[in-house]
């Protein structure tokens, strides 16, 4: 009983922590890293402002290079 | 070397990037990737209008020089050196450090030549030819010495 049950939650713990790694690449995945002069750098992630301005533009040069 | 060459390089050395384009801060293109010189002029207008849009964003002082906008489809590097920029496109996922690394080389190669009027450029591009001839018979003769 108790195998059966520690079993279980090894199984939820790690569909949890799988569904967090998947929710955390796929938040990486669109972004917009900003590097200046002076070596600082600013990253944006999707979801903030100055990412949701920069991510269609940057769609619009990716389909410029690709359309036939 | 122009500007052309430097993009045939590049493409040559870096196998993440799928396409490139030189132009200045007025948005003429020095050369590019795309075969289609009316595609070229989209590619460098969209690209000069992240840079812009990215200057808008920027919180401080410092100018900013580099920027990389990762997205779905692909990612987007633009380098800015002075009045020269060089945009590219990559896949999804392309090591970054590479990108910039390959991208600020070239314009690197190519800077002096997009800088300056062409017929400044012309002199230029001689005289490193000149400056190159006279240093090769002493790198020649290092390895006999030794």
């Amino acid at each position: 009983m108790r195998r059966s049950i520690a079993a279980l939650l090894g199984i939820v713990g790690g569909m949890l922590a799988g569904a967090a790694f998947i929710r955390r690449q796929a938040a990486h995945r669109e972004r917009a890293d900003l590097y200046f002069e002076d070596g600082s750098m600013l990253s944006l992630t999707s979801g903030s402002p100055g990412a949701e301005r920069l991510l269609p533009l940057a769609r619009e040069v990716i389909r410029t290079t690709r359309s036939t | 070397m122009d500007a052309k060459q430097a993009l045939a390089d590049l493409t040559e050395i870096s196998s993440q990037i799928q396409a490139a384009v030189v132009f200045d801060d007025q948005g003429k293109v020095a050369a590019s990737t795309l075969e289609d010189s009316r595609r070229s002029d989209e590619l460098a207008k969209a690209a000069g209008g992240l840079l812009a849009a990215a200057d808008e964003i920027k919180t401080g002082e410092s100018a900013l020089t580099q920027l990389e906008v990762a997205t779905g489809d692909g990612s987007v590097f633009v380098v800015r050196t002075g009045k020269t920029v060089i945009a590219a496109t990559t896949g999804s996922n392309p090591t970054a450090g590479l990108v910039f690394y390959d991208l600020k080389s070239a314009l690197r190669t190519i800077k002096p030549a997009a800088a300056k009027k062409p017929a400044v450029a012309k002199k230029t591009a001689t005289a490193a030819k000149k400056k190159t001839a006279a240093r090769k018979p002493a790198t020649r003769k290092k390895p006999d010495a030794s």
